[in-house]
């Protein structure tokens, strides 16, 4: 039957040679729709020797087979395609910049505090909050500092006009709150802003601190040492840091120390620190028999210096953008 | 305070260095703040005397000077003015190293010159004079310069802690030096009572005997006003930063650096009998050494005599009474005042004194005899006279009581465990007179130790002298329990990171502010006010945030930034009767695009009203907060909102009024908000409720409602009223224009209907609807569209 294979070359020839889906399936019809020439060549089996009618039928059958599966190919063939050619269409440049808005950031102060913060609170410590307009009791008389005390000139104190009230001028106070209303053990750091009379490259009128306070049966100055030694460590993330405690004086501790630390090269004074003197402990009633233990106080702009390497004070308080956005 | 290393080693002189010898102190307790040598390193410098002067040859301003320099007569050129024929002078001779220059054999102007001439400066010792440094006649010529005036030594400055005032002489830093470095004391001098002429004694009255338990007189005949005070006294002065005024004044300033016990010399003719130690009568007043008049009351001690007062006692001399060149007889006193009785003056004075400053931290009260005799040895060797008797006053001294020293107690204090011969051997150091006890020690402090009364006192001399970095660093053993967690509370740190994730950079501003601020922003006319500011825009205390926010903003307006968000938290303070309120606030602003510069979005909108809205309800998520049209001072008063939580007033939003805009220098229009962070620190715990198993039916609804209408009254109506099976009431969109008639606006809103037991039939959809379309033609006299 040339005649049918003819048929069959001729559709796959011309299935191979459409790119287009909607006349592949136009095409599809022309051969094997109602009057293509298979379904003609099916009509005139009947005009066949009844012999050679089932030979005839199967072939005819198998060519549309062999066209119908052409087809299908033809048509996944051309989803690719198309497909491909869409995918092509909608690559991207994905290195151009993000959409929206970027996040904004911490003043590194605060950064300064959150890490501090985290670091007590691994060591058990809870944050205490105070005033910072307060009394002369609470930020002097309270901590062994009576009027006229001549350790009152350490501090150039801001007034309230009325001279009642004043601005404290360490975060000190907020330890004797605490204690009038909490029973020990007590573990906790106070952070905040501090006020002295008092500006240059290295003296703001304002600034930060932090407190600590650990009073229990059996907190010791040996245990001080171990506890900021290791804070500090902690801080800065280096193993090789060194710290040491020097005899100082404060009214409020006894045996007191400055904190110095080192990086290797020079001492730098980075706080205060002692056991609570027994007559604070009295001032709050606590029994300084059964209890004791520690403060220490420490400045947390200059922590931020020294952790970011910035050398101006002042430059925490300008607030100009270009210096707060590189802490990120 | 000041003081010469080699006048300390003539009382203590451990085998150390210097900076040994600064640490031994500043890791006893007394820090050392600076340390720096007398002299710059030079050497070949000698005494020399002029011989002879004659011009240079070739030269007008130069002359050619023949000098002894001990062991040669030099021929060296000088162009120094001050040059004469007698003087002993620096000579560096050939080969010297000065501090700037060698010294060369050189022909000057075709004349050999075999040295150099000196001034201070050349040595590197600036002494303010031009010219040549002309020293002492009683200078050994030949004698190298730094031997001849002890130049090989090293200027010391202390800080002592305001409980250490024993330390404030060389007396009481050798004694330090002496138990910290556990070596001799040696005092170079000796306290013996003066040869007494047994004239009349000066009467003395002590009529405050508590602020004044101990007072000497004596009167000195015959002084040589005039006499000139000795070299090595007046460089040892002058090391310790005091400058030679008289031989008297000098001898009662150089006692007081040597024994730590102020003394003065008054002029014997200008007193007028009895001298009286009084509180002052208020409108007294007295002129003082430092050129002031201070009209006085009860408060001050002082010095009188029977018709005026003669001095501000303990703390500054009255000029009328003081030693001048015409003094013949003087009466030196030396007295202790109470360390109560002179604190707090000076500051209520505005000034001090060297004196003053060792009253109010303590002087010895054991020791005011012996330094008048050192005193008075002093000026009979150096002023001559004839000394009289020393009239004294004793009343009640300051007691040194036993204090009980436990051993169990230092060790559980400290935190190390020290034998009772350790102890007893560091109390030796110290010189404290003790006593064994069962328990450890009964100590007896010595009289100048002001600072020693309890236990404590002791065991932190103990930690002290045993060395801080003797006591090892230990990690308490305690029992442990968690901190408390409380899911309720929002932090001012959850907070913090959730601005800065919603793009606000946070900043820190001052609490004290500019007047005006608080007058502008909060209509305060009555801020809360610094006696004592620092300067004029630091004078009152903020009310709330939003000065430092708009500085902020202008600050960085003016610094080429152009969108700009930033956040403070920070407490603002307000009256509350005779206290303070305090609370903590949580504020922000913005100016510039609503979104950063970008591709993709152009050009960006300026940011707005809603935008900042979405911030502040994010904060608050999940509450709800209400947005009230109020009238704020700071604010444009149509875009301004007063923020409540239900019924409660907490903060404000809304868009900085256009004259502050123009006032404060902003080029842009500002967004803010600000709220009281207490507010916020309660929030809800979620709490599970299912989920309806039926399908919601959405239904949309527009109705036309007056101007004047609030959204936020619409939405508490609908809240307050609507049926249950409304689960969800939202504005989708506001439309004004054609088919509106002036003066409306229309509201669409979306519904979501749903029960929780039954699938809605359209029916019971319906009725929902129109119940809440009822609530609007009722309440708000809306038309459906």
């Amino acid at each position: 039957m040339q005649e049918l294979d003819e048929i069959v070359n001729s559709a796959l020839e011309t299935f191979a040679g459409i790119s287009d889906a909607d006349e592949l399936e136009q095409i599809k019809a022309r051969y094997l729709g109602k009057t293509g020439p298979l379904t003609e060549l099916l009509k005139g089996l009947g005009k066949l020797p009844a012999s050679e009618r089932p030979a005839m039928g199967a072939r005819i059958n198998a060519a549309k087979q062999v066209l119908d599966q052409a087809l299908k190919a033809r048509r996944e063939s051309l989803q690719q395609i198309k497909l491909d050619a869409r995918l092509k269409e909608e690559a991207l440049d994905v290195s151009l910049p993000a959409r929206g808005n970027s996040l904004g950031g911490l003043h590194p102060v605060t950064r300064t505090l959150e890490r501090v913060t985290e670091i007590f609170h691994s060591l058990g410590f809870a944050v205490a909050d105070g005033p910072e307009i307060e009394t002369d009791f609470f930020n002097f008389t309270a901590l062994n500092q009576p009027e006229n005390h001549p350790a009152r000139s350490m501090h150039d104190t801001f007034y309230i006009e009325g001279e009642k009230h004043l601005l404290r001028t360490h975060t000190s106070p907020i330890q004797v709150r605490y204690m009038l209303n909490n029973k020990p053990p007590i573990r906790i750091i106070a952070p905040g802003r501090v006020y002295r009379v008092d500006s240059d490259a290295t003296h703001s009128p304002m600034f930060h601190q932090v407190e600590g306070l650990w009073i229990d049966q059996e907190i010791n100055f040996a245990h001080l040492k171990g506890i900021l030694t290791d804070f500090f460590k902690r801080f800065f993330e280096r193993d090789d840091l060194k710290v040491r405690f020097r005899p100082s004086f404060f009214p409020f501790t006894e045996p007191s120390a400055e904190i110095d630390m080192s990086f290797g090269k020079g001492w730098l004074e980075i706080g205060g620190c002692g056991m609570v003197h027994p007559q604070v402990l009295k001032n709050v009633d606590i029994d300084t028999q059964q209890f004791q233990g520690f403060a220490f106080g420490m400045g947390l702009d200059r922590l931020t210096m020294l952790r970011y390497g910035v050398n101006d004070l002042r430059l925490f308080f300008d607030n100009d953008l270009r210096f707060l956005r590189q802490f990120r | 305070m000041k003081f010469s290393e080699s006048w300390l080693r003539t009382f203590v002189n451990p085998a150390i260095d210097t900076q040994s010898l600064c640490d031994l102190l500043t890791f006893g307790g007394i820090e050392v703040e600076a340390v720096a040598p007398l002299a710059p390193a030079f050497d070949r410098v000698v005494v020399a005397e002029v011989l002879e002067v004659e011009k240079h040859p070739n030269a007008d301003r130069l002359n050619l000077c023949k000098v002894n320099v001990g062991d040669a007569v030099l021929s060296i050129v000088c162009g120094a003015p001050n040059v004469k024929v007698g003087i002993r002078v620096p000579a560096a001779l050939v080969g010297a190293q000065l501090p700037e220059m060698k010294i060369k054999a050189a022909k000057v102007r075709g004349v050999d010159s075999a040295g150099m001439l000196c001034s201070a400066r050349e040595l590197g010792l600036d002494n303010g004079v031009d010219g040549l440094w002309i020293l002492s006649p009683n200078a050994t010529i030949g004698m190298n310069l730094r031997q001849a005036l002890s130049l090989d030594d090293n200027i010391i400055d202390i800080k002592a802690t305001p409980n250490r005032g024993d330390c404030l002489s060389l007396l009481g830093l050798a004694r330090e030096v002496s138990a910290l470095g556990n070596c001799a004391l040696n005092i170079p001098f000796d306290t013996n009572p003066v040869s007494v002429k047994q004239t009349k004694p000066q009467a003395i009255e002590i009529k405050a005997l508590e602020a004044c338990p101990r007072y000497c007189a004596r009167p000195i005949h015959g002084v040589n006003p005039k006499a000139p005070t000795p070299d090595w006294m007046v460089e040892r002065l002058a090391r310790s930063g005091v400058r030679s005024i008289s031989a008297i004044v000098d001898v009662t300033n150089y006692v007081m650096l040597e024994m730590g016990q102020p003394l003065h010399a008054f002029d014997a003719a200008k007193i007028d009998g009895a001298i009286q130690v009084r509180w002052a009568q208020t409108g007294e007043s007295l002129l003082l050494l430092n050129g002031e008049t201070r009209v006085l009351d009860q408060q001050y001690l002082i010095i009188a005599d029977q018709t005026k007062p003669l001095a501000l006692a303990g703390i500054m001399g009255g000029q009328d009474s003081s030693v001048s060149d015409n003094t013949q007889d003087v009466v030196l006193e030396s007295a202790f005042f109470s360390p109560d009785a002179i604190a707090g003056k000076s500051r209520k004075l505005g000034f001090g004194s060297d004196s003053s400053y060792r009253f109010e931290r303590g002087v010895d009260f054991a020791n005011t005899l012996e330094a008048m005799e050192r005193a008075s040895a002093l000026i009979l060797q150096i002023a001559g006279g004839v000394a009289g008797p020393v009239s004294e006053a004793i009343g009640s001294l300051p007691q040194r009581s036993d204090i009980f020293l436990r051993l169990n107690r230092v060790e559980k204090v400290l935190g190390v465990a020290l034998s009772w011969e350790a102890v007893a051997a560091l109390l030796k150091r110290l010189d404290f007179a003790f006593e064994k006890t069962a328990e450890g020690f009964r100590v007896t402090p010595t009289s100048y130790r002001f600072d020693m009364s309890i236990e404590e006192d002791l065991i932190e001399e103990v930690a002290r002298v045993y060395g801080y970095e003797n006591i090892p660093a230990l990690s308490p053993v305690v029992a442990q329990s968690a901190l408390p967690s409380v899911e309720s509370n929002r932090s001012a740190q959850s907070l913090r990171r959730l601005m800065v994730s919603r793009n606000y950079q946070e900043i820190v501003t001052y609490s004290f502010v500019d007047k005006d601020w608080e007058k502008d922003f909060y209509a305060n006319a009555n801020p809360i006010s610094l006696a004592n500011p620092i300067a004029s825009q630091m004078a009152v205390m903020r009310s709330g945030l939003i000065g430092g926010l708009v500085q902020t903003i202008a600050y960085n307006l003016n610094h080429q930034q152009s969108r700009i968000r930033v956040f403070e938290t920070g407490r603002c303070f307000s009256a509350d009767g005779t206290d303070y309120a305090q609370p903590w606030y949580l504020g922000a602003a913005v100016c510039g695009g609503a979104v950063d510069e970008q591709w993709g979005v152009k050009p960006p909108r300026a940011v707005d009203f809603f935008d900042m809205k979405a911030d502040l309800e994010a904060l608050w998520s999940p509450k709800t907060l209400r947005f009230m049209p109020e009238i704020h001072p700071a604010l444009h008063p149509g875009k301004c909102a007063r923020i409540y939580d239900g019924a409660k007033a907490v903060g404000w939003l809304g868009e900085l009024h256009p004259k502050w805009q123009q006032k404060y220098e902003l080029s842009q229009p500002v967004i803010l908000f600000e709220f009281e962070l207490n507010a916020l620190s309660v929030v809800p715990i979620p709490q599970f409720k299912e989920n309806s198993k039926f399908l919601p039916v959405v239904r949309d609804v527009a109705l036309v409602f007056d101007e004047s209408v609030t959204y936020q009254s619409i939405l508490e109506a609908v809240n307050a009223q609507k049926p249950s099976t409304i689960t969800d009431f939202s504005l989708f969109d506001i439309y004004r224009g054609a088919g509106v008639e002036n003066g409306k606006k229309s509201l669409a809103f979306r519904m979501l209907v749903q029960d929780t037991a039954k699938t809605l039939t359209d029916a019971d959809v319906e009725l929902s609807v129109s119940e809440i379309i009822k609530i609007m033609q009722h309440q708000f006299n809306a038309k459906l569209r």
